[in-house]
């Protein structure tokens, strides 16, 4: 994992709309990046689905909430639209896991995809606090990112 | 501003909808749009012992789901919070507002009462109380199930 005080590896990807979307266009602003395995998998639709719940919790303490995976803009659109989320989604497609890797989130093949990590970016685009789970089949609860904010 | 940061779940209180006796049961913390919770719940409430009900409703995931637990707790009001339940999960099918409306006549309730309190401020604080607690304490799917007495 990226360690807390480094500065965050700046990006530039594509959202779920194909618009791209870098990591220094949110300068300024607190951003926790959600990295997660993949689109459709029963808990990452848990996951994203509690965090859509809070998101206006999330926000009144002036963070963002970006998720970022593997999956093509495509996918991440019908994913998005499926759950019923607003949240931004970054597609970490070509050349593949690249952002992952950088954040030391990936998972090398056989699974190729990234673990689930949060990671929080501060205001100087440093790195405040992190967060990886045990496995990619656990995913951390909303109080976790609370208790991160707090 | 709401504090949603790690806490254990609040103590079973006055006002926490009950069923079966004892000091062993479990806390459910559950959603009534969502299917696994459904599949779950004959089991559940087969249970020996104390089951909690606390609202976790998923909008997002199932958009149906505010107006359900809304419509349990105005049922809660007047006595026939877990027959709302039961029913709603029996019969995933059929939650429209009509299909509410009939649970309202065949459980003998008050639906003039029914529908002004399932659109209450009052109940919509109530329903989100539990969800915050189900957040607070690491809910991260439905049904989230917590042992009685609390360790």
């Amino acid at each position: 994992m990226i360690a807390v005080g480094e500065q965050a590896p700046d990006f530039t990807l594509r959202d779920q709309d194909g618009e791209k979307v870098s990591l220094s266009d949110f300068r300024g602003r607190k951003v926790m990046l959600v990295f997660y395995p993949g689109d459709f998998s029963p808990v990452c639709g848990d996951q994203l689905s509690i965090y859509q719940e809070v998101k206006p919790e999330i926000a009144e303490k002036g963070v963002e909430l970006v998720g970022i995976s593997v999956d093509s803009f495509f996918a991440h659109k019908a994913f998005q639209e499926k759950l019923g989320i607003d949240t931004i989604l970054l597609s970490d497609f070509e050349p593949k896991g690249e952002v992952a890797r950088a954040y030391g989130s990936y998972i090398e093949a056989p699974l190729g995809f990234a673990n689930r990590t949060l990671v929080l970016v501060d205001e100087d685009g440093k790195v405040a606090w992190t967060y990886e789970s045990p496995n990619p089949g656990e995913f951390p609860g909303a109080n976790v990112i609370f208790d991160a904010l707090s | 501003m709401t504090d949603l940061s790690s806490a254990a779940i609040p103590p079973v209180g006055p006002d926490d909808h009950v069923r079966g006796e004892g000091e062993e049961g479990v806390v459910v913390y559950a959603d009534l749009g969502c299917p696994r919770c459904a599949a779950d719940w004959p089991r559940l409430r087969e249970r020996p012992g104390r089951l909690v009900f606390r609202h976790f409703p998923l909008a997002s995931k199932h958009p149906r789901s505010p107006a359900l637990h809304a419509a349990a707790e105005a049922a809660g009001r007047q006595g026939r919070f877990f027959e709302m339940v039961d029913s709603l999960y029996a019969d995933r099918g059929r939650v429209d507002d009509p299909h509410l409306w009939e649970r309202v006549e065949r459980l003998g309730l008050d639906l003039d009462r029914f529908e002004a309190d399932r659109r209450s401020a009052e109940i919509e604080t109530r329903v989100r109380r539990d969800f915050e607690s189900g957040i607070r304490a690491g809910v991260t799917s439905t049904p989230g199930l917590f042992s009685l007495p609390a360790a």
